[in-house]
Order: C-alpha cells, then sequence, then structure tokens
C-alpha cells in the first residue's frame, strides 16, 4: 500500500536508527508483524495506531526493553556496531543509560517517585559514570531548565508534582545525557489540554534547538501532526502505510488510515 | 532560461476505500515552468488546481508521471523523491503558500516569522529582525509582534502566514490563493513581494480566485477546465 519511492539521493547522510524485519509473538499473538523502520538525524518519526497496534511494543524494543523474535536495529554511532539484540543486558542499560532517553506515558515507569525531581534526573548521569556532585547538580539543573520545568522546584519529589511536570522531569532526565536517540511514548496522554500544549511546545523547542532524533507514538494524530516529519501507520503488528505527515494525513492511500484520518475531530 | 520545473503526464485521483470508489482530479498534465516565470493555473472549481499545487509540493501522492524539479543539487522527480529529501527541499528551495497560518501554542508571531531563516542555519538574531521587518511590510500592528497568533483574528494571522512563506527566498512557490479575503494595502505588500522574488528568480504557480489581483505578474496560463486549450501565452491583462 505504501508508495515506493526512490532511495534518498539529497541526503547524504547516513539513517541514525535502522531497524529491519521485527517480529514478535507473544505466544499465539502476533505483537509485531515484519515491522521496518529508517530514521534519518535529526527527523522526528510519529507512529499512530489504535490500542494493540504494536506500536508502544515496536517502541520498547527500540528501548531495548524486549527483544523480538526476529530482526535487527542498528544505530550508526561511532562506538555502536552490529544487531543491538545481540548486546548482552549490561551493554544495553550502558547504551540506552548514554544514548537513548525515553518518556513514558506513566511517569512511575520512568522516575522514582519519592526522590527529588534533580535526583532522578542526576540518576542518568551517575550510570554514566559522573560522581562529582557539583557537576550533577549543575548539569541536572541544565536539562530540568531545557525541558522547561520551573527550578525552584527541582527538588521536589515528582509525587508532589503535576502530571505536566512530571512528563518534564521525565523529559529532563532523558535529554540529560544528550541522547542520540530520544523516545517517546504516548508523553502528553492523560494531560490536560493545555498542558498538552505546553510539553507539546517544549518537545518542538527542544528539537528545533537540539535537532535530537526522535520517535514518537501516540494515538492522537494532533500531537503527531505537531510533531512528526514522517509518519508510520500501525495495525494488528504490521505497518500499513508510511509517508511524510501531511501526505499521510491530506491523502492516506490505505483503507486503515482513511479511517483513522477522517475519525478525527 | 533556466528550467525549474518539468511536470510530464501528470495524474492524480483519490481512492476513497468507504465508498469503493475512485475519483479522478486531473489527467496526463505536462508543463514547464522557468526561473522567474509566473504560471497561472486556471479553470472552473473542481477541475484539480489546488489539487495539482498539492501534488507537487508531494502533500498528495501522484498517481502517474513526473514530477522533474531543477534543485540546486540536480534534478529530482518529486513524484517519487524520497521522504528526507523531500523534507530537505521544502525547508530550502520550494515554498507552499496558503491564507491559513498553523499556529502553535506558545509561539510569537515574530518567531514564528523568523523560524523558516532559523531552520536554514541564520543566526537567531538577524532571523529576527527580518522577521519584524516583514511584519511590518504586511501591517501587523507592532505590538502584536511578540504575542500569540493563535488569539489572532483570520486577517491578522493571514499576514503572519504571508510573512512566514515569504521570508525566506525559493527556488520554487507554489500558490494557493494567497490572495483571498487580504485588505488592500496587504494585497498590494504580497505583490511587491511576490514581484521582488520574482526578479530574483523564483518560478511561481499560483491559483487565485480574482486572477486580476496578481495580472501584473502573470506570464502564461493554463486551463485545468478538461478538454479546454491545454496552454495559452498570455499577451494582455486578464480578469
Amino acid at each position: 500500500m505504501t508508495a515506493v519511492m526512490d532511495a534518498p539521493r539529497l541526503v547524504t547522510a547516513r539513517p541514525l536508527l535502522t531497524a529491519q524485519g521485527l517480529s514478535l509473538n507473544y505466544g499465539d499473538v502476533p505483537a509485531l508483524r515484519d515491522v521496518s523502520a529508517t530514521v534519518y538525524p535529526g527527523e522526528v518519526l510519529g507512529i499512530v495506531g489504535e490500542s494493540g497496534s504494536g506500536k508502544s511494543t515496536f517502541l520498547r524494543c527500540l528501548n531495548l526493553e524486549e527483544t523480538p523474535d526476529r530482526g535487527s536495529y542498528t544505530l550508526d554511532l561511532p562506538d555502536v556496531q552490529g544487531n543491538l539484540f545481540d548486546l548482552d543486558r549490561f551493554a544495553r542499560r550502558m547504551l540506552c543509560a548514554t544514548r537513548i532517553g525515553i518518556v513514558y506515558q506513566n511517569p512511575h515507569l520512568g522516575l522514582l517517585m519519592r526522590h527529588s525531581s534533580s535526583g532522578n534526573v542526576a540518576e542518568r548521569l551517575l550510570i554514566a559514570g559522573e560522581r562529582r556532585f557539583g557537576v550533577l547538580r549543575h548539569k541536572a539543573r541544565g536539562a530540568l531548565d531545557a525541558s522547561e520545568f520551573p527550578l525552584a522546584r527541582m527538588d521536589a519529589p515528582p509525587e508532589e508534582l503535576s502530571g505536566g511536570m512530571q512528563q518534564r522531569v521525565q523529559l529532563a532526565k532523558a535529554i540529560a545525557l544528550e541522547p542520540a536517540l530520544l523516545l517517546l511514548d504516548e508523553p502528553t496522554t492523560g494531560l490536560d489540554v493545555s498542558v498538552q500544549a505546553l510539553v507539546l511546545d517544549t518537545l518542538k523547542r527542544l528539537q528545533q534547538d537540539r535537532r535530537i532524533t526522535m520517535v514518537i507514538v501516540s494515538h492522537d494524530l494532533g500531537v503527531i501532526r505537531t510533531l512528526a516529519d514522517r509518519v508510520m501507520v500501525m495495525r494488528r503488528g504490521e505497518v500499513v502505510e508510511a509517508g511524510l505527515a501531511d501526505q499521510v494525513f491530506q491523502d492516506p492511500q490505505h483503507a486503515y488510515t482513511q479511517q483513522l484520518v477522517h475519525a478525527k475531530l | 532560461m533556466t528550467c525549474i520545473l518539468d511536470v510530464r503526464g501528470l495524474s492524480k485521483g483519490f481512492q476513497m476505500h468507504h465508498l469503493a470508489t475512485h475519483m479522478a482530479a486531473f489527467s496526463e498534465i505536462s508543463l514547464t515552468l522557468s526561473a522567474g516565470e509566473f504560471l497561472l493555473l486556471k479553470g472552473r472549481n473542481g477541475a484539480g488546481k489546488s489539487t495539482l499545487l498539492r501534488t507537487l509540493y508531494r502533500s498528495y501522492l501522484a498517481q502517474s508521471g513526473q514530477i522533474l524539479f531543477h534543485s540546486s543539487h540536480g534534478v529530482i522527480d518529486l513524484a517519487r523523491a524520497a521522504d528526507v529529501d523531500v523534507t530537505l527541499l521544502r525547508r530550502t528551495e520550494i515554498g507552499f503558500v496558503t491564507q491559513f497560518l498553523s499556529a502553535r501554542p506558545r509561539v510569537s508571531a515574530e518567531e514564528l516569522v523568523a523560524e523558516p531563516l532559523r531552520q536554514a542555519g541564520r543566526d537567531p538574531a538577524e532571523a529576527l529582525e527580518q522577521a519584524r521587518h516583514w511584519l511590518a511590510a504586511f501591517g501587523v500592528k507592532r505590538t502584536l509582534w511578540p504575542a500569540y497568533p493563535t488569539t489572532f483574528s483570520g486577517g491578522e494571522q493571514q499576514k503572519v502566514n504571508l510573512a512566514r512563506a515569504l521570508i525566506l527566498p525559493q527556488r520554487l512557490l507554489l500558490l494557493d490563493e494567497p490572495t483571498a479575503s487580504l485588505d488592500a494595502s496587504a494585497r498590494a505588500a504580497l505583490i511587491d513581494r511576490l514581484a521582488e522574488l520574482k526578479a530574483s528568480g523564483t518560478a511561481m504557480i499560483g491559483v487565485f480566485h480574482h486572477p486580476g489581483d496578481v495580472a501584473t505578474l502573470i506570464d502564461r496560463e493554463i486551463d485545468l477546465t478538461p478538454d479546454a486549450p491545454q496552454e495559452e501565452t498570455r499577451t494582455d491583462v486578464v480578469v
């Protein structure tokens, strides 16, 4: 269904992320069926689809939390080689801590709710080997500031913060080490509309000012429309359509995408 | 003259799955466009004028045919070019001007206008200065420059949109009724800016409800109404 386009000719950079033929079964249920994706440096890839489409499973694979039954995943970084699914647990943890940032829909998955917010961010830096207290504090502060978190509250634990603020702490933690890849799983779902707009705006600024490569999963087409350069539509573990964001939304090719776009208010 | 665009046998239709029908928009369109040339698209409602513009921009996928764009990096077929290549060209060489602003929450008018320059790598301070220049040129009140356009009236939003769309000179400009519902002084500013870009070599294809607005710019016209004569060279002013 997806139109076959030429290989890039003007953009000479190699893709940062290449995932090829990811398949994963939960028992008899296929969660991913032959899913492939390519993301170029600085690009934002949006993944849309309903619950159970496999979009979050795919993101967990990219964060090396899950290993597919088949398929390969590479990141084009100086000291990172081969299929990342072949790495052992220790190497995965190190790679994720230093090169991949993630923001979950549920802050409990990404944060220690009773530790201070600055401590949550500093933990990332500790894993990467930073031990000097002054540096930890300074870098945590910088990351919180970039996420537009009010610094007066940087020592408050996430459990005392609003949902929007908790997402900013997650974001600060995710970008503290200036990752090559930022993964976002429904980062604004469940927030009030006004707070959602603020978080989206923060993400847009980060994308423009730092050119961070992002993969963002959401069932909210508005969120994807605002952030993504390219969109991948998933259904029942498969990619049914992919293309430029405006093209997929304005001229959807697949029956399912047409249904999805027309259902939007 | 330097060729910018060479469209060959371009066709577009829409497959509407829920109706199980196919709706044709236009078929077998061929046209060429040189640097500094202004081509007017004519045709009755539904003839596919806006659809053609969107297909050239790749917001719509072409069904068949070629859209050979002579970019500064060489010739590339926009109907088949990789998404990343299209994104790059949209940022640097191909502009699309509509009458609608897509404002974002918490982004001021001047930041929004400066954005294309910043994305093209210009110094942020210089970009902001130019943004203010164009906001003034299109008649946006100074007090509104640091405000968020989401709350502006339709007319003011349209001016911000034009300032943003035309701030960075492009190789190819697609114009989808940018003059609609624009007040007289903003319209004059728009014509001035288009004339300036045209003189510096920007090739333009446009759809206008009132072609009289841009009469002084038009070099050629194409009528998309089925069975209309394919192409005519304009000799006098058509309104």
